[in-house]
Parts: C-alpha cells; sequence; structure tokens
C-alpha cells in the first residue's frame, strides 16, 4: 500500500573484523540527505546481529560494508540468515572493495548490488531507490 | 552496474492480519506494524482499535535528557539489569529527522549492540519526523503494539532535548530525566521545563569529578520544591550513575519500582491514566483536524486564499486565516 508517507529505511552494518568506517559513514550521510532514515549500528557485527537488527528495524534495505575480505562468506552467511527469518524480501547491498568476479558470484546468489569505493554517492542513491522501487510496497 | 536477482517482491499480511502475530510477540509482526503505523496505512486504525482495548499491561517509562547526556548507554544498562531480574524490555529510541531533507541518521543502536540476540529485548528506532516534543508521531501506537507484543516495560527514549520538550511525560508512567555532569549553572536547574518533568533524577557519567556539583544542584533544586509536581508525597530522587562503574544502575530500577508502587498505592496511576489518555485524545483531534485541514487547503488551492492580498499588505494574515478556517468548516 502506499500512503506517501513512506520513507525508505536503511540499515548500515560492518560486519566482522574491520573497523574502518569512515566509508559507511560518508554513505549513511548521503542517504540521509536523500531523504532516507538510516540505522547505523557501529562496528565489529556479527551476521546474526545485523539479521535481527534488520527484522527488528523493518528495514527496507540492508546494506552491509565489507572491507576486510571476507565478504564470499559473510554474504551467503547473511542472506541464508534473512531467509531463516522469512526477511529474505529485505534486499541486501554490498559494499567495499570486491571483485568483479567475487560481485558476479554474490548476485549470482542474492546480493542485489554491490557497491564499490568509487561507485559517486548519487549512483548510491539511486540504486536504493531503484531496488526498493522494484521491490514495490510490503 | 545491472542488478539481476536479489529484489523479492512479497506481499505481506494487511495490518490487520498482522494481529494475531503481534499478540503472539512476533518481532518480524511488530516491527511490520510500526513501520506500517509510521507510513500512515489507513487500515492502521482499525489495527489499532483491536490491540489497545486488550492493551495497559506494560509499564511505560520514558527516558530523556540533553544530546550526549548518556541516554542511550544508560538504556543498554537499564535494559541488562531488567533482564537479569528476569523481565522482558523493549525500547524505542528517537532521533532527530532532518527538516531539510527529511531523512535521519538513527544512531542509538551503536550503544546497545549488546542487547541485540536476546529474544527478550527489542529495540525500534525510529525518526522524529518533524515532531516537536521529543518524540515521533507514531511513537504513542508503537507503544500500544509493543504492549499487545507482550513487554513488561517499554523504554521510550526521546530525541536529545533542549529545555521545552516535555512531551514523553505526557506517555510514560514514569520519567526520568537524566543530566550529565558539567553544563550550566545552578540558574539552570530552576530553569522551568525538562527539569520540571521528572519522577526521577539520574546524573550520568558520575566518575567524573564535576558529577557531585550537578547532583548537589539538582538536590538543591528539588528542595526548594520548585518543581511542578509538588501535591505528590513522591520524593524525588536524584541517582549517580555511571555507565563506566556500573555504579547506580540497581538504583535507578529500585527507585522505577518504588514510583510504580507509589503510583499504584496512593491512587496517582489511575490519575495519570486518565491525563495520558486525555492529552492523547486531544493531540489525535488536533492531528486530525491539521489533515483534514492540509487535505482542504490542496483542493483549494493557495491562490484562493488571498496570500497575495496579505502580500501586498491590503489585507493582514489574521484575517485571512479565520477566513480560511471558516471556509473550511
Amino acid at each position: 500500500m502506499t500512503t506517501g508517507n513512506e520513507r525508505i529505511r536503511v540499515l548500515l552494518a560492518k560486519v566482522g573484523l574491520d573497523g574502518h568506517d569512515r566509508g559507511v559513514k560518508v554513505v549513511a550521510r548521503c542517504l540521509r540527505d536523500a531523504g532516507m532514515e538510516v540505522v547505523y549500528t557501529g562496528l565489529h557485527r556479527t551476521p546474526e546481529e545485523v539479521v535481527t537488527t534488520a527484522v527488528q528495524e523493518d528495514v527496507d534495505v540492508l546494506g552491509i560494508s565489507l572491507l576486510s575480505g571476507t565478504h564470499m562468506s559473510a554474504f551467503p552467511n547473511i542472506l541464508k540468515l534473512l531467509e531463516n527469518e522469512g526477511a529474505d524480501d529485505i534486499i541486501v547491498v554490498g559494499g567495499g572493495v570486491i571483485s568483479e568476479q567475487d560481485s558476479q558470484a554474490l548476485k549470482e546468489q542474492g546480493v542485489a548490488a554491490i557497491l564499490s569505493q568509487d561507485t559517486p554517492p548519487e549512483q548510491i542513491v539511486d540504486t536504493i531507490r531503484q531496488l526498493v522501487e522494484r521491490r514495490g510496497p510490503r | 552496474m545491472t542488478v539481476t536477482k536479489g529484489v523479492r517482491s512479497r506481499k505481506s499480511l494487511s495490518s490487520l492480519e498482522l494481529i494475531p502475530a503481534v499478540r503472539d510477540g512476533s518481532t518480524r509482526a511488530m516491527a511490520r506494524l510500526i513501520s506500517r503505523i509510521e507510513s500512515g496505512d489507513p487500515e492502521r486504525r482499525e489495527a489499532l482499535t483491536e490491540l489497545y482495548r486488550q492493551g495497559g499491561k506494560a509499564r511505560v517509562v520514558g527516558l530523556t535528557g540533553v544530546p550526549g547526556c548518556g541516554k542511550s548507554t544508560l538504556v543498554r544498562e537499564y535494559a541488562k539489569a531488567h533482564r537479569a531480574r528476569g523481565q522482558t524490555i523493549a525500547v524505542l529510541a528517537i532521533d532527530p529527522s532532518s527538516p531539510f531533507s527529511g531523512g535521519a541518521i538513527l544512531g542509538d543502536r551503536i550503544r546497545m549492540t549488546e542487547l541485540t540476540g536476546d529474544p527478550g529485548i527489542f529495540i525500534r528506532s525510529m525518526a522524529s519526523r518533524g515532531a516537536l516534543g521529543g518524540l515521533a508521531r507514531a511513537a504513542l501506537e508503537t507503544v500500544d503494539v509493543l504492549d499487545a507484543g507482550g513487554f513488561d516495560t517499554i523504554l521510550l527514549e526521546t530525541v536529545g532535548v533542549g529545555q521545552d520538550e516535555v512531551d514523553v511525560a505526557q506517555v510514560a508512567h514514569t520519567t526520568i530525566v537524566v543530566s550529565a555532569p558539567g553544563l550550566g549553572d545552578d540558574i539552570q536547574a530552576i530553569k522551568a521545563g525538562v527539569l520540571e518533568i521528572a519522577d526521577l533524577h539520574v546524573v550520568s557519567k558520575c566518575d567524573k569529578q564535576e558529577a557531585s556539583r550537578t547532583l548537589t544542584e539538582l538536590r538543591q533544586m528539588l528542595h526548594l520544591g520548585l518543581n511542578a509536581g509538588a501535591q505528590t508525597a513522591w520524593k524525588i530522587p536524584v541517582i549517580a550513575s555511571s555507565a563506566e562503574t556500573g555504579e547506580g544502575i540497581e538504583k535507578l530500577l529500585n527507585a522505577v519500582d518504588q514510583h510504580w508502587r507509589h503510583l499504584h498505592d496512593s491512587g496517582e496511576l489511575a490519575d495519570r491514566r486518565r491525563m495520558i489518555v486525555e492529552r492523547r485524545v486531544i493531540k489525535l483531534a488536533e492531528e486530525l483536524v491539521r489533515d483534514r485541514f492540509a487535505e482542504h487547503r490542496r483542493q483549494v488551492g493557495p491562490h484562493l486564499v488571498g496570500l497575495e492580498q496579505v502580500v501586498a499588505r491590503e489585507r493582514d494574515p489574521y484575517t485571512v486565516a479565520i477566513e480560511l478556517l471558516n471556509a473550511f468548516k
């Protein structure tokens, strides 16, 4: 249903042993300035914590920032946990240093988009808007 | 960049259909219904009618204070201690929306991460979306949902307030006002506003040296009897707390319990409940009028209202406002 009062809600999370959150904070700010409501979890979250949070916050999009190279195990894990919670209508987007080959593989598994360190802010905003629009009301 | 998979459209249950699962305490159902309330789903009204009738079991505790005074950290310690006593707790944490973009950064959870994963704790972040009293428009109805979900206590954390945002006291059974040490002088403590709504005062970060002065000033203010709730027998405590050392947390929980018992035994609880309902009904009526008015204005269009004449100073804003209002009736 659309009532005109919907705001896109996004959870941004840092998973695992990765202390770099400059990038994710910049993204949070961009999304805020584009009118979205952004929940930020802070550093060093487990996939379980992230999924629990995403469900409680009922977000449209779950953005995971990973700069530690563990994306090939973290993303499938998170997708599986979301499915177990019956929450696989939450759109998962990845960000960080992820090779083209890995990106393709992750998209095959159900990550909706991978944004790299040189993706311009407007494109991040547009991608999220388009994905939520494609999903439609829920 | 192409998008291949990863977007699943699924019609979930309607707001009314979510109710049985909400009553069973389903996190997902509660979370979804709260979103529906926020977005103004027309069916929410019926859903809330259903939920409201069986509500009223949860204790609602409000927590307020200036930005950075340690509200979220105190919420974390409070929730942990509460869980240790075997009680469930839901937290509604409100952060401000941008007046420019309407967006928000909801960061209260950063301080509460260690609570995630305990099924007896539900945390929801909410943007104020332009509400001015320290809460969000959807806050009260969210309390109804969490109440129906069976939580023993619902903790409302307001946005970081200034001096004048006192809505939380019109919702909560017990209001905690958190002050951080080292802000302002003793005149601040006797000013009207936020400090007056406290059933309990907490001075956070009491491991800091300046804390003892803040404690003294608050105690002196209370001793002078300058608080608004002067007709009650309740002696407002001032509790020193520190998340660093754990000091004061048990004391705070005990004080909230004592306040609850006081409300109960003195009969003030009934008065407070009536006051909460009265404010709520009046506020809702005002909102409904405002909504209808906005709708009316959309239909009439600004050009018909005589704004140009006001701009040209041929007429005054007051006269035109009254005209507009009369046309609306």
